[in-house]
């Protein structure tokens, strides 16, 4: 177990490595200008050579990969071209809208999607399971803004229920946190549920074929019983899969999310760092963003010997 | 790497989307031919310009004379949204296009060749370990926002799919008999890769190739969306969207009809892709 | 519940906790139109910078309602005979946030770092041959030649308005940002609760001691009357107004014209608190085709039309103005000349022009700022407009940030390079020769466009030491004339902001800068 741990920990590292790589490519084969950004409007062409020169830009390309790997590694992410704050704390302080909203939204998914699969499988092929089975669909074929704009019209403009936009961190007042994380919550769990919820249905439906199922009938047991006991037991390794790999939809949906809600997380960061061709904060970002990606998945690979202790490595 | 493995193909793993025979798949058909008739005929039909200014008729509500509506330029939303199909479907029938022959190319040489095999893998887990919406939006808004890059930002994130797809069937068939038989009577390795092994890819590149445009719509949406996508005035359904942000309040409908065909485009896409799958490849459709 | 599950709900909480600060009900809170990114004020000539500016830092002088120059830190001053030498004294109480005293070293440190940058100022070193503190509360600025503007250069409120920072701080190479924001303004600057792109904190600055007039613009008595404002971003103009109306925030500096009928006028007071407003305009690419050719140049002039696209961009007459004046209109130096070419279209004339220049279809590459709502119609309907008129028009949207790289871009349009970019200045930046940078034609290496007219240099150098203002604004006339006749640039005329205020809130003064002394909050 601890030697299967290292040794998928040490698959990671390349897989970084490249990351950093490709990070470094995409930003500094671009034709965008850093100098020019941080010179400002009436900048002189004398102005801009000055700071080039200033920020490193001018030596070769393989040295400038070097130094900025040497300062990320040390932890130096470098300072934001327009704010001059230091990229890590810019990074830190949009940290807790991102994270509340991710565990929320996996929480939720989580409690609507399983139910949703297990009910659609006990239900095989009746109306109610192509019910389920069609609004799962069409939670993953919705564009994650035209749902969050939906949800906005009904249940914020039309019923009044909810802010329409903004965020209240949960220390601030509990009670209107929970009023403006709802709808992005909800937003953001369309997908989340529409993958669950049909992973859990055809796992559950593939262990309710086998064999131990069969004779587990045979013998009488209730049908809730197997479907509970066994059924759902066997599922949790999709299911786990499917949550891990599902963090990439997670996080492009924390994107669109964010801006559609006006919630100053790590999304909104993305699309600002951007906008504003900040190139160490989106270096940064998209750093962090991969990492926590790639720690996901690997939770997921050592949860599996949790879940599924016949996956020996 | 197993959970690395499983990235942006969760449709395929997650199972079919609805039972079998519902008649589903044929209303998608018919859902997705009207759409994209009305892309293909739908400019030569309507008579309004997508991109005319008319600074008099701003944000009009919908009417006989503006079926959807004005938007802030005055511009008509019906004759954005039709035209915004056209643009929708290129892009994303263009990205799929290239993601599948690049992917497929980079696939087969990976599979066959061993000394190839770790390079290109090792980078492509690089590239899919970006998430996918945060690679695009970077790499549009460094290099501006045209056709060329935007169809770039969907596919750069995308082919590595292919390509871990393509490999595997072709690490699989280099074990079969009449493979090795092909090899050892020195048949050129142009031949056997053509020959043998790039039929087999087709039956699951194709269900992919599905998955791939619906992904591709939804992301040329999000990007246009984030301002980061087509430029403004292409009539696009994420541009129209985009544009429609702000006066969401008192003219819902400059988000809702472009969404509304997004929503259905990306969603028939899915559910044909899911029907192809139970037709040409029988093993992956789930158990009933 | 097990301890697994408690250990980790109490992470939860914990990283939950550290998610956001208590908010106090009595702060003031803002929301600008867009968001506040450098927090330099000289390097940067950014509105949102300047408006954080004037918060933390003080000025020598300040404009007054009537546009007059008033003394602001400064007690006293006195001209020599001749006018070439200014000598200044400080007034009591000046103390920097820090609480040590302002004194005139600090002064002239500012001035150094301010004369490197804004283009007034620089006008004005070029004629300084001394600049020097005697003592703490006096320096004196001695110039190579009379000119009748250097109290006016001090007060201005745009483009770089000359902030008084420390002389450590103003030690910062003008090429660098500065890195520590004490200031002696009546507010403080809380660098550590700063969030770029979520929020910034400002605090009532206790040992400020304000002058004794009456507040009017930038003179008179700068009191902070709230404890502490906090400056809240919001990129979607409908969260601000929605924000706006349920009292989540209390002062709005823009209200999209479109949003107006969303804003509930029982809770909610809508102003225009600059009335001066800002002037749009467009500049040519004088290097490359099809904009070498003088008459292509005219043919785009009249090609465009203020009245459409002003119409586009703001809906409704009652938003926007129209106006021929290259330096303003209703401002000093206001004039008619060529008026007509650049405000009414006329496709005929253009076409005409068009056919005497042969004119091959070499396209016009037009970038559009896209992300800039007060900008987002213009360039689709110049394109338009030059269209109908025969020109080939390539329309290239980006952002701004991109617009400021692609704009040093001095190639074809085929190799990355432009013909026109629009931008909008506030009216008190180009109502004059000396700080507008529409009119700069001085080649190569001056401001995007790259016009040579030695002429317009020539003439602004006669405007900074005319005596008269009958004679500067003669001379404004004929720069105004060549520069429409040269395509240098054009006008589109100009528009005012409305702002939107919470019922609650007093004392907010007009200004054509967002300032925020003298506000008060009822029952805060």
């Amino acid at each position: 177990m601890l030697g299967y741990l290292a040794r998928r920990v040490a698959m990671t590292l390349p897989v970084m490595g490249v990351v950093a790589l490709i990070v470094f490519a995409l930003l500094h084969l671009a034709p965008g200008d850093p100098a020019s950004i941080m010179a400002g409007d009436a900048a002189s062409p004398a102005e801009l050579a000055e700071i080039r020169a200033r920020l490193g830009l001018d030596a070769p390309l393989a040295v400038q990969f070097v130094t900025w790997l040497g300062q990320i590694l040390q932890g130096n992410l470098g300072l934001s071209l327009h704010s001059h704050k230091p990229v890590a704390e810019m990074i830190g302080s949009r940290l807790g809208p991102t994270f509340s909203l991710a565990v929320a939204t996996v929480t939720v998914s989580l409690l609507v999607a399983i139910p949703m699969g297990v009910y659609a499988a006990w239900r095989r092929g009746r109306l109610s399971d192509r019910l389920v089975m069609a609004v799962a669909v069409l939670g993953f074929s919705t564009p994650v803004f035209v749902v969050g704009y939906g949800l906005i019209y009904l249940l914020s403009l039309k019923a009044g229920w909810f802010p329409v936009q903004g965020f209240t961190a949960l220390t601030t007042d509990p009670v209107r946190f929970l009023r403006t994380a709802t709808l992005p919550t909800l937003t953001l769990s369309t997908v989340y549920i529409a993958l669950v919820a049909r992973i859990t249905r055809s796992s559950v439906l593939e262990v309710l074929g086998e064999d131990f199922v069969r004779t587990a009938r045979a013998k009488g047991v209730p049908e809730a019983r197997i479907v509970l006991r066994h059924a759902l037991r066997n599922a949790a390794v999709p299911i786990v899969t499917v949550v891990g790999s599902g963090a990439a939809f997670l996080i492009g949906g924390v994107v669109v999310t964010e801006s559609v809600f006006n919630i100053p997380g790590l999304g909104r960061l993305v699309v600002e760092s951007v906008l504003a061709r900040d190139y160490p904060l989106i270096q940064s970002l998209i750093l962090l963003l991969s990492l926590v990606y790639i720690l996901i998945n690997l939770a997921v690979d050592v949860l599996y010997t949790v879940f599924d202790p016949r996956i020996r490595y | 790497m197993s959970a690395l493995t499983t990235t942006g193909s969760a449709p395929r793993r997650a199972g079919r989307l609805l039972p079998r025979g519902s008649g589903l798949s044929a209303c998608a058909a018919l859902v997705l031919l009207v759409i994209g008739l009305s892309a293909l005929v739908g400019p030569l039909v309507i008579a309004a310009d997508p991109l005319h200014i008319d600074p008099v008729n701003r944000l009009k509500l919908p009417s006989a004379a503006f079926w959807f509506g004005t938007d802030a330029m005055g511009r008509d939303v019906f004759a954005r949204v039709v035209y915004g199909a056209r643009t929708s479907l290129l892009v994303g029938l263009a990205s799929a296009a290239l993601s599948l022959v690049l992917g497929t190319l980079i696939g087969l040489l990976a599979g066959y060749f061993r000394l190839l095999d770790g390079i290109v893998m090792r980078v492509m887990d690089g590239i899919m370990a970006i998430p996918s919406i945060v690679l695009a939006v970077a790499l549009v808004a460094v290099t501006g926002a045209n056709l060329g890059t935007v169809l770039l930002a969907i596919v750069l994130p995308d082919f590595p799919r292919v390509v871990r797809l393509v490999r595997g069937v072709i690490l699989g068939l280099r074990q079969e008999a009449y493979v090795e038989a092909a090899v050892s009577l020195a048949t050129p390795t142009w031949r056997i890769l053509l020959r043998h092994m790039l039929p087999n890819t087709l039956a699951p590149l194709i269900v992919q190739g599905s998955f791939l445009v619906a992904s591709a719509v939804l992301t040329e949406a999000v990007l246009s969306f984030l301002g980061v996508g087509l430029p403004p005035e292409v009539p696009s359904w994420g541009n129209v969207i985009a544009e429609g942000r702000t006066y969401f309040q008192i003219r819902p409908g400059l988000i809702f009809f472009p969404g509304l065909f997004l929503a259905l485009t990306v969603l028939n896409i899915n559910l044909i892709g899911d029907a192809l799958r139970d037709a040409l490849d029988p093993k992956l459709a789930t158990r009933r | 519940m097990t301890r697994k599950k408690r250990t980790a709900l109490a992470l939860l909480a914990t990283c939950l906790a550290l998610a956001g600060a208590p908010v106090r009900a009595s702060d003031l809170k803002v929301v600008m139109e867009s968001r506040l990114g450098n927090l330099d004020p000289i390097l940067s000539a950014s509105h949102q910078t300047r408006d954080h500016g004037y918060l933390i830092y003080d000025t020598l002088f300040g404009l007054d309602a009537s546009q007059a120059v008033q003394p602001q830190m400064v007690e006293s001053y006195t001209v020599s005979q001749d006018g070439k030498v200014y000598s200044f004294r400080l007034r009591d109480g000046l103390t920097w946030h820090d609480g040590k005293p302002v004194t005139a070293a600090d002064v002239v440190a500012s001035i150094k770092r301010w004369g490197q940058r804004d283009r007034m100022g620089m006008a004005l070193t070029s004629i300084t041959t001394d600049l020097a503190a005697p003592d703490d509360r006096t320096f004196a600025l001695t110039l190579s030649q009379a000119s009748g503007v250097v109290l006016e250069a001090f007060a201005k409120p745009s483009g770089v308005p000359l902030f008084i920072m420390p002389a450590r701080v103003a030690a910062t190479p003008v090429t660098e940002a500065i890195t520590d924001y004490t200031g002696s303004g009546p507010f403080v600057f809380k660098a550590s609760a700063y969030q770029p792109g979520v929020r910034a904190i400002y605090e009532k600055n206790p040992r400020y001691v304000p002058r004794s007039e009456a507040p009017s613009w930038f003179a008179g008595a700068k009191v902070a009357k709230v404890d502490r404002i906090e400056r809240i971003e919001m990129p979607d103009p409908l969260t601000a107004v929605n924000a706006l109306n349920s009292g989540e925030i209390d002062y709005l500096q823009n209200i999209n014209v479109d949003l107006m009928p969303l804003v509930q006028t029982s809770e909610v007071t809508t102003r225009r608190l600059d009335a001066l407003g800002y002037q749009v305009g467009y500049r040519l690419n004088h290097l490359q085709p099809p904009f070498t050719d003088k008459r292509v140049r005219q043919a785009a002039l009249w090609a465009i039309g203020q009245g459409e696209i002003m119409q586009a961009q703001f809906g409704d007459p009652a938003h926007y103005s129209l106006c021929g004046a290259a330096f303003g209109c209703g401002l000093p130096y206001a004039s008619d000349v060529s008026a007509a070419m650049v405000m009414t279209a006329d496709p005929a004339k253009a076409k005409a022009l068009l056919a005497e220049a042969r004119y091959d279809g070499t396209p016009v590459g037009l970038i559009h700022i896209s992300d800039i709502p007060s900008l987002s119609s213009v360039a689709p309907v110049m394109a338009q407009q030059l269209r109908a008129a025969g020109f080939k028009v390539e329309l290239q949207a980006m952002d701004f940030m991109t617009m400021l790289s692609r704009r040093a871009n001095q190639g074809p349009v085929s190799a990355g390079g432009w013909s026109i970019f629009v931008t909008s200045w506030h009216n008190t930046e180009i109502q004059d020769p000396l700080r507008n940078f529409m009119i700069v034609a001085e080649g190569k290496g001056s401001y995007a466009g790259w016009a040579d007219v030695p002429q317009i240099g020539a003439l602004t150098r006669e405007f900074l030491t005319a005596k008269t203002q009958d004679e500067r604004k003669a001379i404004a006339g004929r720069i105004q004339g060549i520069a429409y006749d040269e395509g240098v640039f054009a006008p589109l005329g100009s528009f005012a902001r409305v702002s939107g205020v919470r019922k609650e809130i007093e004392g907010v003064l007009d200004a054509p800068a967002n300032i925020f002394w003298n506000i008060s909050k009822k029952g805060g």
